[in-house]
């Protein structure tokens, strides 16, 4: 095994561990101490949550590394930071202060239009967002060892994420049931290379963890996109944008592990005080989620 | 024979998946009324032990399951699940379940960027390999009050990367990771 592919698995064995987790945005060393106590098996760091950036307006970039680092000093768990879209020496910059994951995201300004950051050339973890099939094999064939889907951020609405979930869903089917003389064809269609379609027809999964990212804010909608297959659940502005965070998180922790069972969730989901407002799609002017492809 | 894999957050699947290939039957421990279940023995996976350790309290499994595992209910932990057994934790003073004498040291190789995989000996099982995702490893085993201390039963780069003591074993690594049965086997056969 050459190192690159190596380092790859090792990668890909991390986003293993997060698996039935909750990775939650924070701003400050002490959001992040909120959010591993209520137990966050991660937090993505970043000086302001989607709601806020998309409030704000103007161009998003990466976080300034002093902040990130008080954040990894702040917590024992894995701490992730996002780059802007083919922004490769920002991407640089996060692997230099030994960041865990980097989000390659749509949530902050795109660096570039066309291309996305050749990932294979670097030691940390990528997760990047898929809103289907084609785009979370195009982002695995560039270096990502994670995928998420790319549910609009800071919204507080599920329908995307839900969306993305269920399109994912029904092309790995749809690969399954093909004979594999189809599968070259399949590989046409979504523009991706053969061997990855082949590994989706022969498991029946994507080759790496696959969590659900963007409008979750209650422990039903985390539940909802568990059951839809999701493996884990980013949530970003859903948590510091509400009335309690501690126990909002702690409620949405718990709703990912015991994801089936409505009796807790009606439990978890009683007295959280104040959800965030959140923005109905049709309200929303930027659509982040087409941003890269 | 059945296997419980505590299932709460982390990679429980991958022993389930692994247990499954030796022919093992095995249930999940994601709440209190799951420990009611009849079972042999349990996995305590790889995740955050922060995260584990929390939810073990919130959904009222911690004791039950302490209970078990003090009454000599042979157990399986790696990594995160290493951490939930030991009696101390380095630079932390929140510990779980103290039932090896022994202090670990969590993220011990550091970040992500310090997760490796290697070839090693584990005793009585002969060279495997291993997986270390921002490892802990074990400062030092200690003597308890019976005159007793930790089988070492892996070391790696002069650390305790494997222990064995009384019915639990406890590997730093992840052998759920790696096509290699034998740690898994190693377990049943403390159980037969």
């Amino acid at each position: 095994m050459s190192t690159n592919n190596e380092r790859y698995e090792l990668n890909k064995n991390l986003a293993q561990m997060l698996k039935g987790g909750v990775i939650m945005d924070v701003t400050t060393p002490e959001q992040a101490k909120i959010a591993e106590a209520a137990g966050a098996c991660a937090v993505m760091a970043l000086e302001r949550i989607p709601a806020d950036i998309r409030a704000a307006g103007g161009v998003s970039r990466m976080s300034d590394p002093k902040m990130i680092k008080g954040i990894q000093e702040a917590v024992s768990i894995p701490v992730m930071a996002k780059c802007r879209i083919g922004h490769f020496a920002e991407a640089q910059v996060l692997q230099a202060i030994e960041i865990d994951y980097i989000d390659e995201s749509e949530v902050l300004s795109p660096a570039d239009d066309v291309y996305h950051i050749n990932k294979r050339e670097f030691g940390v973890p990528f997760v990047c967002g898929a809103k289907d099939l084609g785009e979370a094999l195009r982002r695995i064939n560039e270096g990502a060892s994670m995928i998420r889907t790319k549910g609009e951020p800071g919204t507080g609405d599920i329908v995307q994420a839900v969306r993305h979930m269920r399109k994912m869903n029904s092309e790995i089917s749809k690969l399954v049931s093909m004979r594999e003389d189809e599968l070259f064809e399949a590989a046409k269609q979504l523009q991706v290379p053969y061997d990855l379609v082949l590994y989706v027809h022969e498991n029946g999964k994507l080759p790496v963890v696959n969590f659900a990212a963007g409008g979750v804010a209650t422990p039903a909608d985390a539940a909802l996109m568990m059951q839809l297959g999701a493996e884990g659940v980013f949530v970003g502005s859903g948590i510091f944008k509400s009335g309690n965070p501690a126990k909002r998180a702690a409620a949405i922790v718990q709703a990912v592990t015991n994801y089936t069972d409505a009796k807790l969730i009606a439990e978890l989901s009683s007295d959280l005080g104040e959800a965030m407002v959140g923005i109905n799609e049709q309200e929303i002017e930027l659509l982040m989620a087409e941003r890269g492809k | 024979m059945t296997i419980a894999v505590l299932a709460l957050q982390g990679a429980f699947i991958e022993h389930e998946q692994m247990l499954q290939k030796l022919g093992v039957h095995t249930i999940e421990l994601r709440q209190a009324s799951d420990l009611q279940k009849d079972f042999d023995g349990i996995i305590l996976p790889g995740g955050e032990s922060t995260v584990q350790g929390k939810l073990l309290h919130d959904l009222n499994m911690f004791e039950p399951l302490k209970e078990k595992i003090q009454s000599g209910m042979p157990v399986l932990a790696t990594c995160a699940g290493m951490i939930l057994l030991a009696s101390d934790i380095a630079e932390q003073d929140e510990t779980y379940f103290e039932t090896i004498p022994m202090t670990v040291k969590r993220n011990a190789y550091g970040r992500q960027l310090g997760s490796f995989h290697t070839n090693a000996e584990a005793s009585g099982i002969g060279e495997i390999p291993m997986t270390f995702i921002r490892a802990p490893y074990v400062e030092s085993v200690h003597t308890d009050t019976s005159g007793n201390t930790p089988e070492i039963l892996s070391i790696v780069e002069d650390r305790i990367v494997g222990v064995k003591y009384k019915n639990q074993m406890a590997f730093a690594f992840h052998p759920e990771l790696d096509q290699d049965t034998q740690i898994h086997e190693a377990f049943l056969g403390m159980i037969r």
